[in-house]
């Protein structure tokens, strides 16, 4: 799985709901849930040195 | 008449129970994704649903559903794996295989880790030019065991039905969730790191060395290619007939982890407050775990969701005084293991 960014979308209320990643080249929206497998690669791909989920606080 | 009931702690036989199949779309028949992809040489390579190809520095493959089957046995598409760059020197970390991926939740009754664990069996058809030994391993995921078998491929492009069974593992049970618990290995090439031990032919905890060992290289030459159907997993130490089911329940079982909607089926948002609009959608069935979501946006810019197992809850920037239609198509949900 080629993860080459990753941002949080935050919902109504401000909390953080959701990741638009772009996955093997296709915009995908990932959800916070740790049985989801695109959520758990990301997980492993931010905690790369150099990879982060970019959180704009929007 | 008198009837008996045979007492039997163990499941011998699972000829006549439905739904006895552990194997998900074991006939190949649902390619929900497309039916051919090419180009695969790294990840995890989904065409056929609910099965994937792992390539890692082993060659380039095309996979494709296939309508070469076995003649007279009743199934209508295989799985092909065919090979486009060919590596004949694995490196010690090549593999190459095909795969599928079990719920904890579906294997209960397998008791694997009491002392009435049961026996499994697996039974396909496979076809290939290249001749040789090949492995099937089943790995638990929850407690990293592993077992392996070997089966040959006697005669070249030909149609053969193998089986294997494999003893019940006493030792560590399998997580009662949704999550990942059995890996189901087609094996069809491996480095040094997966085959340089002994053939691991009882459950025992993983060394990666003695998962493959005498695994023939697919990969070797662009001439290759390897076919697979009728592909079952079930309890017990015989090999019913595969279990064809109606395509809507197989369908439906696919459904469970992928879902995919045409740029015809539109899903249309209503208007939520003055600033919003709100697209409700249901999915077809209950879905493993919150899918991933991948679609085509018209008539204003998403933003956050609530996805469940059950349905999406989209927010759309559009303010009440639009008189733009808003709506998803071509939409995707992943929610494979």
């Amino acid at each position: 799985m080629n993860i080459t960014n990753a941002t949080y979308l935050k919902n109504q209320e401000g909390e953080n709901s959701e990741i638009k990643a772009t996955i093997d080249g296709k915009e995908m929206y990932v959800p916070l849930d740790t049985d989801n497998r695109h959520y758990q690669a990301i997980q492993e791909w931010a905690s790369i040195d150099g990879n982060n989920i970019i959180d704009n606080g929007a | 008449m008198a009837i008996t009931r045979i007492g039997n702690p163990a499941i011998a036989d699972q000829r006549g129970v439905n739904f006895r199949n552990i194997i998900i779309n074991g006939g190949m028949d649902l390619a929900q994704r497309g039916t051919s992809f090419t180009g695969i040489t790294s990840g995890s390579n989904y065409c056929l649903d609910r099965f994937t190809t792992v390539p890692a520095s082993a060659g380039t493959w095309t996979q494709t559903q296939s309508t070469d089957v076995p003649t007279g046995q009743g199934f209508a598409k295989s799985a092909k794996l065919d090979c486009t760059t060919a590596n004949g020197s694995l490196s010690a970390n090549s593999l190459l295989y095909f795969q599928q991926r079990v719920e904890g939740q579906n294997l209960q009754y397998l008791k694997k880790g009491t002392a009435n664990a049961e026996s499994v069996t697996m039974s396909f058809w496979v076809k290939s030019n290249k001749t040789g030994t090949y492995i099937v391993e089943l790995f638990d995921n929850d407690n990293t065991r592993q077992i392996s078998k070997s089966y040959t491929i006697n005669s070249a492009n030909t149609w053969e039905k193998k089986t294997l069974t494999y003893a019940g593992d006493t030792t560590g049970a399998f997580d009662n969730d949704n999550a990942v618990s059995l890996y189901c290995f087609f094996w069809l090439a491996g480095g040094t790191n997966y085959t340089s031990g002994t053939l691991s032919t009882t459950w025992t905890a993983n060394t990666n060395a003695n998962r493959a060992v005498g695994q023939v290289n697919l990969a070797d030459s662009t001439s290759n290619e390897w076919y697979v159907t009728g592909v079952q997993l079930e309890a017990g130490q015989v090999a019913s007939d595969f279990e064809f089911l109606p395509h809507d329940v197989n369908l439906q079982r696919c459904q469970r982890y992928f879902q995919t909607f045409t740029s015809e089926d539109r899903m249309y948002a209503l208007q939520y407050s003055s600033a919003y609009r709100a697209l409700v959608f249901s999915y077809i069935c209950t879905m493993r775990a919150s899918p991933t979501q991948s679609f085509t946006a018209l008539g204003g810019s998403t933003t956050a969701t609530y996805a469940t197992v059950n349905s999406i809850f989209r927010y759309i920037n559009l303010a009440y005084t639009s008189g733009t239609a808003t709506y998803i198509h071509s939409l995707t949900l992943d929610a494979e293991l």
